[in-house]
């Protein structure tokens, strides 16, 4: 499988990224500078985390005018996958194609550390090789992961399966005190209607190996390519 | 010249007549204020040279010593590793968040400058107390100010040191340190060679910002200081980020001949640097300099410290490739003159004549002071104090307690958690431990990297605390399961005019030398701060080491934190009756006096050997250097990090209970093996020679402590309890 990882000015987890697809999961990864037009090779399209445009104004605010976006959105509009981790979940948020919005942390620090985080829906192809209701141990790394959404779409959200990870204690249980930046409902990651756009703040690739405190972000890795190998099988 | 005017800009009389005779002429204003600036203490090392010359500099693994803009060592598999640590005392003092900031991105470029990708950033810090408002603004803003320029720019932070004294009330120490990784191949110099070659200035707009930074730099803080706003230069770390993307992409490419990086004295020491190097000449044509604002003059252009800008050397014809990956990252790079045969940096201005100076005369020919040294007065009183005559607490569970919620001692999380320790999936060993480690990826190795420093040791006795502060730093790495392989140092000191302190500075670097060398650990970049004075006096003579070290299986990577029930807990070396200028005097008493714990390099050696050989054999399963609070609070540490407990029994021999708990003697470190594997243990230390006690056995949830001739415990306190004091007492008084 084809794995496309978007770089704009500023992104800085893009190596991370790349290292698991390629060396973790033996796939092809590719940078795509944020100014390309297409994006039509890729079977599944990263927005790695990092500053993009060093986030100044808004988190994500700027790079959403990067010409590649357009090509993201006809990608996702048309099934394809998309995921977004930290600032490039920030960017689909800014972007319109996940809906509601990120401000700062609660704390109004930068946040690194490990979290936990419960698997809300495992049958998304992001999450499909999780049990359901399984915890995470996953670090987050981020000043702004303070997620929003107005009442009407928290709803839609909710019912409609869209959130896919909270943050939790080390067993389970959704509580404000294992919430590390003030996000609605402990969101910690959200899909759009169709399940095919997951953004998320926690940082998969930072817990893909052992030697890296863990593997627990791996499966979301696998899981994508358990989904795409299944459709392709379809 | 009116004297008034070299005078004003730092110049002394000899050095002002010297200018003269070296340009045949006066100077003008331009070539004055670029010999002020190059003449400073900060660029010139006039008053300190001297005494560096002391360090052990080569090694087997040294590919770059110091004179670079970092330092390079090999770390096999055709990779070495560059570093260097910076100080930013003086900016942090007036501004802590921009100085901070800045102090990230000056020292990222001078790693940069060898061809190195940063991999990982450390910083030591100290600060006055936590209990005044002006305290908790500096720190809260130096640390914020670290953490917003290196999360931006995707390097992680991933480790340091700081402590909490009155000392550094008026003169907080910001030090930062940068490590780069990079294949031999790769590594750049900052020498303009090849006549003829373009010269390139890149990256940011120069603007009037920090002009005279270093001159300020190499002057003691007063309370009009604040006032001083304009000096501290704003960074931009998003910027940076795209330069040094340009940058490794224009060095990959090799287009490169040199690159330095512009911090103090901007254009001006950029040019002059690397045309000496070379041993030649520089003619650059201001009016190319691209700039931010309007109306500047040749001396604002030259003198201008505007940060995230390089200065790059091409290959003659490589100009527009150079041009066209700077565009790409959305960075100008303007050639803005050649290299030249003559020796001379030659400004212009179109075609005027700005400026003619040899190049070496700013970088080489300033004069080197020997200044006075004298031995401080106060030592004779503070070595022979006699803590034996203080009362002694009758409960050790509160001093213990007392000891890890001092913030010198508490865990640094509230610090740590606000920097992005983990980008680049590298970092192993995260904050928190002895040192950090990380994973080179595509070799089965890691490196380990520390900061030490202990200014109340070295102003107590200099050269003991220097040595010191290189053995703790390598037994820090031991701990992590790496061999030190070379150091870098920032020696932050008061105004070497006054002899006591010139004094002191010259003896921590025979110190610190003495032990670079018994332990192998040669120094290969380092920095060097005078004048860290306020109205409150001088700081404590401090003297910063980062050491790296080498990791060649992670297999052999080990941590603090106690492993598993029923562990056997072994002392590595033997408590001494010394309780001088110990943590426990100050958290205790009050007292910061008294002799400092003897070091005995042979021994040293011989525990850190000892101490690899162990991991390296797979007996070590855990390593903790006793050091600030002694060994009760090194016992404590462990079981916090593996939060688990301990049964511990003492011997207390012809100690004080103090002493036994919490004095600070050198060269000891706690290990844990399994516990069938205590004869191993014991076997493996006879052929170091090192004394060994095994000390007790991990387990339960508390910490016990018993000592032989006291019933009861004197220590008897649960993890619970301990971890509370340890992890809140820095939130609690910031949050």
């Amino acid at each position: 499988m084809k794995f496309g990882i978007v770089v704009f000015p500023g992104t800085n987890c893009e190596a991370d990224v790349r290292y698991v697809v390629e060396e973790i999961l033996g796939q092809e990864a590719y940078y795509l500078w944020h100014k390309e037009k297409s994006v039509k090779r890729y079977d599944c399209i990263i927005l790695p985390g990092g500053a993009s445009y060093g986030g100044y104004l808004r988190e994500g605010a700027m790079a959403k005018f990067s010409p590649i976006m357009e090509a993201i959105t006809d990608h996702a509009l048309k099934g394809g996958l998309v995921l977004g981790i930290s600032d490039g979940f920030q960017i689909l948020l800014e972007a319109g194609l996940l809906p509601g919005a990120m401000v700062k942390n609660d704390s109004l620090q930068f946040r690194c550390q490990d979290t936990y985080i419960r698997v809300e829906n495992e049958k998304t192809p992001y999450t499909c090789l999780y049990s359901p209701g399984e915890v995470l141990k996953i670090p987050i790394a981020h000043a702004a992961g303070n997620y929003y959404v107005d009442e009407k779409n928290l709803k839609e959200l909710e019912e409609g399966g869209q959130i896919v990870f909270r943050y939790c204690s080390p067993s389970g249980e959704v509580l404000p005190q294992y919430n590390p930046n003030g996000s609605l409902n402990n969101i910690a990651g959200i899909t759009n209607g169709e399940g095919n756009i997951l953004g998320m703040m926690p940082h998969p690739e930072r817990c893909s190996e052992e030697i890296m405190s863990g593997v627990a972000g791996r499966k979301v890795f696998e899981s994508i390519l358990y989904w795409l190998k299944e459709r392709c099988a379809l | 010249m009116k004297s008034e005017t070299w005078k004003e800009m730092g110049l002394r009389e000899n050095e002002y007549e010297l200018i003269k005779e070296i340009l045949g002429r006066e100077p003008n204003y331009l070539e004055l204020g670029m010999f002020a600036v190059m003449w400073s203490e900060h660029c010139s090392y006039k008053n300190s040279k001297n005494a560096l010359k002391l360090f052990p500099t080569k090694g087997k693994r040294v590919i770059c010593g110091p004179g670079e803009n970092a330092g390079a060592v090999d770390i096999g598999n055709g990779k070495a590793v560059a570093f260097k640590v910076e100080s930013h005392n003086h900016p942090s003092a007036i501004d802590p968040f921009r100085g901070a900031a800045t102090g990230v991105g000056g020292i990222v470029r001078d790693i940069l400058c060898m061809g190195a990708r940063p991999i990982a950033m450390l910083n030591s810090l100290r600060f006055g107390s936590l209990d005044n408002s002006r305290g908790k603004y500096l720190f809260n803003g130096a640390v914020s100010g670290i953490a917003w320029y290196g999360n931006c720019l995707g390097v992680p932070t991933v480790g340091g040191e700081v402590y909490f004294n009155k000392n550094y009330e008026g003169n907080p120490l910001v030090n930062a340190m940068c490590i780069g990784i990079l294949n031999h191949d790769d590594l750049a110099r900052g020498r303009a060679e090849g006549v003829g070659n373009p010269v390139m200035l890149v990256g940011a707009r120069t603007g009037r910002d920090g002009i005279h930074g270093a001159t300020f730099a190499s002057e003691e803080l007063s309370s009009e200081s604040e006032g001083e706003g304009p000096t501290v230069v704003g960074g931009d770390p998003f910027v940076e980020k795209l330069l040094l993307e340009a940058c490794l992409e224009v060095n990959r490419a090799g287009y490169l001949v040199g690159m330095q990086d512009l911090g103090a004295a901007g254009i001006t020491g950029a040019t002059s640097e690397t045309a000496s190097r070379a041993g030649l000449g520089m003619e650059i044509d201001i009016k190319k300099v691209p700039l931010r604002e309007e109306g500047m003059t040749p001396y604002e252009i030259m003198l201008s410290e505007s940060q995230e800008r390089m200065l790059i050397i091409p290959k003659k014809g490589k100009e527009g490739e150079v041009e066209r990956i700077f565009k790409k990252w959305d960075l100008e790079a303007v050639v803005i003159g050649y290299v030249t045969d003559d020796g001379i940096l030659r400004v212009k201005n179109g075609d005027k004549v700005e400026a003619e100076i040899p190049a070496r005369a700013l970088t080489e020919m300033c004069p080197v002071y020997n200044p006075e040294k004298k031995e401080p007065a106060y030592l004779k009183e503070t070595r022979s104090f006699d803590w034996r005559k203080l009362p002694v607490p009758e409960n050790m569970n509160k001093v213990l307690l007392e000891l890890l919620s001092h913030p010198s001692i508490a865990s640094k999380e509230w610090i740590y958690r606000q920097y992005d320790h983990m980008v680049g999936t590298n970092t192993v060993v995260r904050p928190g431990s002895d040192a950090a480690v990380l994973r080179i990826k595509g070799t089965k190795t890691a490196i380990a990297a520390t900061m030490d420093g202990n200014g109340k040791y070295c102003y107590l006795d200099p050269r003991t605390g220097g040595a010191i502060v290189v053995a703790e730093a390598a037994r820090n790495l031991v701990c992590a399961g790496a061999r030190p392989i070379a150091l870098t140092d920032c020696l932050n000191f008061g105004s070497p005019e006054k002899p006591e302190i010139y004094w002191q500075f010259e003896q921590v670097i025979r110190g610190m030398s003495e032990a670079a060398e018994a332990l192998g650990t040669p120094v290969i970049s380092g920095n060097v701060s005078l004048y860290n004075e306020s109205d409150k006096g001088a700081i404590y003579p401090t003297p910063i080491v980062g050491m790296v070290g080498l990791i060649e299986d992670t297999n052999h990577i080990r941590s603090q934190g106690f492993q598993n029930d029923g562990d056997l807990i072994f002392l590595l070396g033997r408590t001494e009756p010394e309780l001088g200028a110990s943590m426990y005097l100050e958290v205790v008493h009050g007292l910061e006096t008294g002799k400092v714990p003897a070091l005995d390099l042979k021994k040293e050696k011989a525990v850190q050997e000892l101490c690899l050989e162990g991991i390296g054999a797979g007996l070590i399963k855990s390593a903790h250097d006793c050091s600030d609070g002694g060994l009760a609070v090194a016992i404590a540490e462990s079981c916090i990090s593996g939060n688990i407990g301990a049964e511990i029994n003492l011997v207390k021999g012809n100690l004080e209970l103090p002493e036994l708990l919490f004095g600070e003697t050198q060269s000891r470190i706690i290990v844990t093996v399994d516990r069938n594997k205590g004869e191993e243990m014991r076997a493996l230390t006879e052929k170091f020679g090192v004394p060994v006690s095994l000390i007790g056995q991990v387990g339960g949830e508390e910490l016990k402590i018993k000592v032989n001739g006291i019933s009861g415990e004197v220590i008897n306190l649960s993890i619970s309890k301990l971890e509370e004091a340890w992890r809140g007492a820095i939130k609690c008084m910031m949050d």
